[in-house]
Formats: structure tokens, C-alpha cells, sequence
């Protein structure tokens, strides 16, 4: 049976990876066996932020940037739920970037899949975080400024657990990454090569096939220098596929109480319960 | 009965800890107390102090006259040496330069020859003890819980005997009836009000002085199973308290004004997403950075219309430690019955006074989820923005079976998803504003104090509450007529009260903590009426009782 049924319509492009993203997602959670009813998408703003409104699920589609906290509350008070954090570039390395790094730093058992077209799509082709030096824009005529952001490298470098690049071209692999990054405990960042069909001329479906190379399905993925030096490679040759995976113990595991019985959520209330705290006070 | 003391000095010379025992000494010695404190932005210097009032009566505010003064520097004695009431006693270290009516005592010498020069104030605390006549017993028992360590509790305890052996009970005092008491301050009281009504997420920033609430919440945070967490920042706190919220626990989150600024963008998410929050701005003057540690209620006309866009709100000004208690616990219900986000208003002077009040009521205390029966459901047949009459739509949280939850911050139908067309929009906004109207019926009447047919007729909201009550008790005592309304739920505002009682009243002055008459303006807006005087204090210290009947006066002649 399939669920997380999808919508005909989408206010994306022909030729958009989002419905290849889409599709990959939605394999995942049905090969996983994962039942709808314990899966929120959360998802900021944009056109990558659009994926819950085409997929039949748990949804929270909150504010630019902000996927993440709202992704973190959800789990916290809920660990049974599996939580995906889902948007663009801009989104979660630009104006959510202080909550990226925040995110890794707590270790929350999330999957966090970026679809990073290294633009803005749905404000009409500005350049975002990702967006080479150089590259023109609507808004930076003169070429983009400020260099690229490497999320791969920043986030193993801040501590993150698992650390994958994926390509919506590559839809078999995609779903492998996904599957293990839903799998995983811990939080687990998933940068998702796209192309932008209407506003990056550059980065290309053609541009990223030619370069796209799955890594060796044996190779270690505990050696962190190897995934660092896989994260920053950045030319003729961009290798995908899961670059680390190692587990630490999660942000909601050290609460000690969050884990092991009833979700938070479900736990029965009573006022009574709070007054042995006025002792404190007589 | 009813004496001040008054204890100052450098941040760093133990003042707090000082101000602390003495405090839960009187307390426990059955005196109701009332301590404030004034205290810089910084770590070490300044001039800081507490100031702590006990009575054998009830007492709501600080006041001006002084009948102790303890200064542990010269320069804070200069500044405070004027409020000393006539029979009053001025207390210092011999090291602290000579001057009228101040008796200098050799403290350090004391702690000196105990062999530790930190056990200074506990040669004080005995002074003070022996000259008010207090109990010895209760002091020990206050030192032993301060002092972990024997030896140092022992040293304290010495001193504290030295210190009594200098002098004489030149004012006794009777001690009280043994009152089940307990001395809390506006933040902690509000912190428990949240756990009573079974909060179970709390994140913040630290900013001063909302951060104790934090502090609290965290303390307890194991026994009592809620998540406490310091965030990234305040724009982070309330997205995450609103994602907890929607995964369905009870979620708080809170912080002075700079840090409510930050949380704007996510208390509009709020109103579209319909998901209820419990949200408290403990205020202090601004703009921006301000005075950190000071009060002020300048943010009542931010906090009335935070947010972008338009949805319903509720905004709760707290009166005092009780109210704080109460009024928090009662919010959540609120937030649960109309998934709107309810602002809480406090500020420096109520989080961090401390007073004696009865314990608070947790049977008093009920919890209302107002959630939806997930069976009602049959698969696909859940509409998170279902169109009702109240403008409530039925709330699941996640996890029913068949049904998919969607919240969304576009504009959406009753599905929640994006519909950007013009009957939509008309539909989704009347059905949100149409909670309004039910949350109106909720508002409490402000409380009033004072004598029935008012000539003059006192207007006042927070925690201008206890200092208001008591210069109205008085004025009326002096011979006037007057009744004081003091507003608790400041929106929706409730109007009936006010009209009757200025009908009745020749003046209506309002009080307020701030330089520009907020309250006044709300009041114009929604009540039609005017003050005929405003009385604004906006130097960051709050109206004591003496100075707000000293106001009047000078208005009324």
C-alpha cells in the first residue's frame, strides 16, 4: 500500500528537482514501513518549502529560516515522532543560519534534507549562501561578493553526526541516503543537489551530471578527514553519497527523563503534582 | 509595626546573601516582609541595595522612610542617609568615614579575629538581630542551610554572637503569629504557575530580568519532567516552543523586551497557525539595552500590538507574586480553549521583590486541553482549520491514525493548505477573528480597592498594584474618597468598572510606569475616557506608596 500519497498539482517547474526530492521522500518513508501518523515534515519558506503542501502528512510549515526550531519543539515533546526538517539554502544555511549551527551542536534525532540549488527560486533568483563567487544574479549585477558557504564542512566541523550530498538526478541513491538518515540517530544533514531551471543557468542538470561521482559504497564512513576532504571537493568532481555516519548520544537522550516511557506529550497533567516545589519557599 | 531596613553596598560584598537570611529570618519569625532590591548591571562596584520592610500587618510596598540603614560603603550611606526616619540607626564599619547619626561598628576587626574576614556580615546580621530583639534560633537555622561547610557555619555563628554582644534591644519587636507563609518573588511565582498548569517545555535567552524564570524552570526541570532549555536566541525560543506546542505539550517561553522584539516574527506564526503559547515580557526600561536591572511598563503598547498582521491575542499584566501565580496557570487554559498566543506582562520590580504570601492554592488550579477526540475522526476527514461558528477549529495533535495535522503560515483553507484566493482569505480571517468574541467573555473585571462613591477615582494596571493599594488605604484614611482600579487583564479591555466608577467620581487619575501614559491612551481608545491627570514615573524605580500619595496631593492642590 502506498501512503504519503502525493498531489497531481505543484507550483514547481518542469524540469524542478523538487518532485524528484519529492519522490524520493516519499519511497523512503514507505520503504521504511514508517505509519504517517508518526511523521511530521516541518519545512520553512520557500519552494522547497513547499513539499508538505503536495504530500499527504504531518505538516508544520512555519517561517523563513526557522524549520529547525520548530523541528527541535516537535521532537522534544515527542520523540516517538520521526521529525524532517526540510527547505532550501537560503533557508537554513542564510537566514536560519544561527539555527543550523545550533541544530548540529544539540545532536536532535532529526533528518534535515536541504534542497540546494545555489539560489533563490520562489523571490526570483538572488543569489544564496551556496552561490559561487562571482556568479550573476538579479540582485548582485556586478557578480556575487561574499564566497560559498560549505554546509557539508561546517557541519562536521561543528560535530555532526551524519553528513551526506545527494543529487536529485540520482534518484536510487537519494532514497539510501534518506533511508539512513531517517534511520539514524542523531541529527542527520542531507544537502540535496537540484537544479533551478528558471533562475541558475549555471549549476545546471547537465552541469551536475557531468559532475556528480557516487563515492565507493565501502568506504569508511568514520574517517572524518576523508569526509571533510569529500565535503570540500567542489569542481570537476563532486562526490555524493553518505560521507559520515557515526553516533553520539542525542540532545533529547541526556534529558534522561524524555526517552524510555511515555512521550512528553502524552504524559497525564495534574496541578497537584507541582506543589511539593512550594517548599522551597516557606 | 512596621520597619525598613535598609541594606547597601558594592555588588560583590555579599548583600544578596545578607538581604536573603535576614528576609527568611523575619519571614519564619512570623513578620510579613516585603523586600526589594536595586541593583546595577554589573558584577563587581556600583551601589547597589535591598531593602527589606516587616510588619505585623499586611503590607504591599516599598516605601521611602528608613528606620535601619546597614552600609557596607560611604558612599552609599551619603545617598540614603536622608530617608532615615528620626530615632532611626545608621550602621557602618569604623573604616567608613564618620558622620552624623551613624554609629560605626568594628566589623572587620571582628571578622578579623574570628581569623575570617568574610564572615563580616554575619557580625552585622547579629547587630541587627540583637537591636530588633529577633530570634537567634532562626538565624542559626538560616546559616546552616547558607553555609554547607561546618566550619564556615560555625565561624558564622560566632560572629553572629559577636556581633549581638555589641549591643543592647533598643526596639523589640513582638514576633508574629506563627504564619504559614511563603516568601516568593514575581518570578518564581510565575515560573510555578507555569508548572502547576503542567507546562512541559520552557526555552529562553538569558536576559536580565526574565532569566530567574529560566533559572527556576531548569532547577526543577528533572523532578517534575519538563524540558528547560537556553537556546540559540529568542527568534529560536518561540519557534520551538510553538513546535512543541503543536506536537501537543503545554509550551512557555520568555524574556525582557529586547528579546520579546526578537520573538515577533514567531508570535505571528502563532495567530495563523492557531497554536497556543504562553509567552511573558518581564520588562525594563528601554529602548534597546536601557536600564537592564530597573523597571519600567513601557511595553505595553509593543505588547498589544506584537506581531505582524492581525489575530487575536491576549495580554495579562501580572499584579503581584499571587496574581503572577494564578494568572500564568490561567493563561495556558486560555491559550488551550482559543489556540491564540497569551502574553504575559511583567516587569524587574514584581519578578524580583520578594513577599510573604499565603501559600498558593494548587487545588485551585484545573487544566483545560480543549483538544479533540482523534476517533471522531474517520481517515482523511480532519480539517485542522474546520470553519465553526466560534471561529475554534477542532485540535488534534499529531499521531491520529488516517489523519494528517497540517499547520501553515501562508494563508490556507480549512485543510491547511496554501488557498490564496479572495473568498478564502475573507473565510479564514473572520474565522480566526471570530475567537475574539469568545475570549471577551473571559476577561476579569480589574480589581478595586478603597471607598464606595469615589470622588476621586485612581487608575492603575501591573504591579503598580500593591503600592497602590496602600496609598490609597492612605488617602481615605486622611480623609479622602477614593477607589483605585488596578487591571490585570489589559486585552480584551474590560470597560464596564471604569465607566461606572468615573461616572460616579469627579477626577480620574491614572498611575503609570512609564513616561508617555500608555495605559491613558488604551483607555481613551477603548473606554472613551481621559484622565484628567497622569502621574508617570519613568526613572526605573517603581512608585512607592508615600510617593505616588505625595503625587496626588501636589496634583490635587
Amino acid at each position: 500500500m502506498t501512503v504519503y500519497q502525493l498531489t497531481e498539482e505543484t507550483a514547481w517547474c518542469p524540469g524542478c528537482g523538487n518532485p524528484m526530492i519529492r519522490r524520493a521522500v516519499q519511497q523512503a518513508l514507505n520503504e521504511l514501513g514508517l505509519p504517517p501518523e508518526q511523521v511530521v515534515m516541518v519545512a520553512g519558506i520557500g519552494q522547497a518549502a513547499k513539499m508538505p503542501q503536495y504530500i499527504e502528512m504531518n505538516s508544520f510549515t512555519g517561517l523563513h529560516g526557522r524549520s529547525l526550531p520548530a523541528a527541535i519543539g516537535i521532537k522534544l515533546a515527542n520523540t516517538e515522532l520521526t521529525v524532517i526538517a526540510q527547505s532550501g539554502d537560503g533557508d537554513n544555511y542564510g537566514e536560519g543560519g544561527n539555527h543550523f549551527i545550533s541544530a548540529i551542536r544539540r545532536n536532535i534525532d532529526i533528518a534535515h534534507f536541504v534542497h540546494d540549488n545555489q539560489v533563490y527560486g520562489l523571490t526570483k533568483g538572488q543569489a544564496s549562501p551556496t552561490t559561487a563567487q562571482g556568479q550573476i544574479t538579479s540582485v548582485q549585477s556586478g557578480g556575487v561578493k561574499a564566497m560559498p558557504f560549505h554546509p557539508l564542512a561546517m557541519a562536521l566541523v561543528t560535530g555532526a553526526g551524519f553528513v551526506a550530498r545527494g543529487f536529485s538526478g540520482d534518484h536510487e541513491q537519494l532514497v539510501t541516503i534518506m533511508k539512513a538518515a531517517l534511520q539514524f540517530k542523531g541529527y542527520a544533514l542531507v544537502d540535496i543537489l537540484q537544479p533551478c531551471v528558471v533562475w541558475n543557468k549555471i549549476n545546471t542538470f547537465q552541469w551536475y551530471k557531468k559532475r556528480v561521482q557516487p563515492l565507493d559504497d565501502n568506504h569508511d564512513t568514520s574517517n572524518w578527514d576523508f569526509a571533510f576532504a569529500a565535503a570540500r571537493q567542489w569542481g570537476e568532481v563532486i562526490p555524493t553519497g553518505i560521507l559520515y555516519q557515526v553516533e553520539k548520544p542525542t540532545y533529547d537522550e541526556q534529558y534522561g527523563f524524555i526517552t524510555g516511557s511515555a512521550p512528553l506529550a502524552a504524559r497525564e497533567l495534574a496541578p497537584q503534582q507541582a506543589e511539593p516545589l512550594l517548599q522551597r519557599f516557606y | 509595626m512596621d520597619y525598613s531596613i535598609f541594606i547597601g553596598g558594592a555588588a560583590g560584598q555579599g548583600l544578596d546573601t545578607l538581604s536573603h537570611i535576614l528576609s527568611k529570618i523575619l519571614q519564619r519569625s512570623g513578620f510579613y516582609v516585603y523586600t526589594t532590591s536595586d541593583y546595577l548591571s554589573r558584577v563587581r562596584g556600583g551601589q547597589n541595595f535591598f531593602q527589606i520592610r516587616f510588619a505585623d500587618h499586611l503590607i504591599h510596598s516599598a516605601t521611602s522612610r528608613l528606620d535601619c540603614i546597614y552600609a557596607l560603603n560611604h558612599e552609599v550611606l551619603l545617598q540614603h542617609i536622608d530617608r532615615l526616619q528620626e530615632n532611626g540607626l545608621a550602621l557602618a564599619d569604623e573604616e567608613v568615614p564618620a558622620l552624623d547619626r551613624l554609629t560605626r561598628l568594628p566589623l572587620r576587626a571582628i571578622a578579623e579575629e574570628l581569623g575570617n574576614v568574610r564572615v563580616f556580615n554575619s557580625v552585622g546580621l547579629g547587630y541587627i538581630l540583637k537591636v530588633f530583639g529577633l530570634d537567634f534560633d532562626r538565624a542559626q537555622e538560616m546559616l546552616q542551610q547558607i553555609f554547607v561547610d561546618e566550619t564556615m557555619f560555625e565561624l558564622n555563628v560566632q560572629a553572629l554572637h559577636k556581633g549581638a554582644a555589641l549591643t543592647e534591644s533598643s526596639v523589640p519587636v513582638v514576633p508574629g503569629k506563627q504564619r504559614k507563609h511563603i516568601l516568593i518573588n514575581g518570578n518564581n511565582a510565575t515560573a510555578l504557575g507555569a508548572i502547576a498548569a503542567g507546562c512541559r517545555y520552557y526555552c529562553g535567552y538569558p536576559m536580565t530580568p526574565s532569566s530567574s524564570i529560566l533559572v527556576f524552570m531548569d532547577a526543577v526541570s528533572q523532578e517534575m519532567e519538563i524540558v528547560v532549555d537556553q537556546v540559540e536566541d529568542e527568534v529560536a525560543a518561540l519557534n520551538m516552543a510553538l513546535g512543541a506546542s503543536y506536537a501537543g505539550v503545554r509550551a512557555m517561553t520568555g524574556s525582557s523586551g529586547g528579546g520579546f522584539a526578537l520573538m515577533q516574527e514567531a508570535m505571528s506564526l502563532a495567530g495563523i497557525i492557531e497554536t497556543p503559547v504562553v509567552v511573558i515580557n518581564v520588562q525594563r526600561p528601554g529602548p534597546a539595552t536601557g536600564l537592564p536591572t530597573y523597571t519600567e511598563q513601557g511595553d505595553l503598547r509593543f505588547v498589544l500590538h506584537a506581531g505582524h498582521g492581525e489575530f487575536p491575542k491576549m495580554v495579562i499584566a501580572l499584579r503581584d507574586g499571587e496574581d503572577a501565580f494564578y494568572q500564568t496557570a490561567r493563561a495556558f487554559n486560555i491559550a488551550d480553549k482559543y489556540q491564540i498566543p497569551v502574553i504575559l506582562l511583567s516587569d524587574q520590580y514584581l519578578a524580583d521583590t520578594e513577599v510573604t504570601l499565603p501559600p498558593f492554592d494548587f487545588s485551585k488550579i484545573s487544566i483545560e486541553r480543549h483538544l479533540a477526540d482523534a476517533q471522531a475522526y474517520g481517515p482523511g476527514t480532519y480539517y485542522r482549520y474546520q470553519v465553526t461558528e466560534s471561529g475554534v477549529s477542532p485540535r488534534l495533535i499529531p499521531g491520529a491514525r488516517g489523519n494528517s495535522v497540517i499547520v501553515d503560515s501562508d494563508e490556507h483553507d480549512e485543510k491547511g493548505r496554501i488557498d490564496e484566493s479572495a473568498d478564502n482569505r475573507r473565510t479564514q480571517v473572520d474565522k480566526r477573528m471570530r475567537k475574539a468574541q469568545g475570549l471577551a467573555q473571559e476577561v476579569q473585571p480589574p480589581w478595586e480597592f478603597g471607598a464606595d462613591a469615589p470622588e476621586l477615582l485612581l487608575v492603575c494596571w501591573g504591579s503598580l498594584a500593591g503600592p497602590m493599594r496602600e496609598a490609597c488605604d492612605q488617602l481615605n484614611a486622611q480623609g479622602l474618597v477614593v477607589r483605585a482600579l488596578v487591571y490585570g487583564d489589559i486585552w480584551p479591555f474590560h470597560t464596564e468598572r471604569l465607566h461606572a466608577l468615573h461616572a460616579q467620581a469627579k477626577k480620574l487619575v491614572v498611575v503609570e510606569q512609564n513616561a508617555t501614559g500608555q495605559f491613558e491612551g488604551l483607555m481613551r481608545q477603548e473606554a472613551l475616557i481621559r484622565a484628567d491627570e497622569k502621574l508617570l514615573k519613568y526613572d526605573g524605580r517603581q512608585w512607592k506608596s508615600d510617593e505616588i500619595v505625595a503625587a496626588l496631593k501636589e496634583v490635587l492642590s
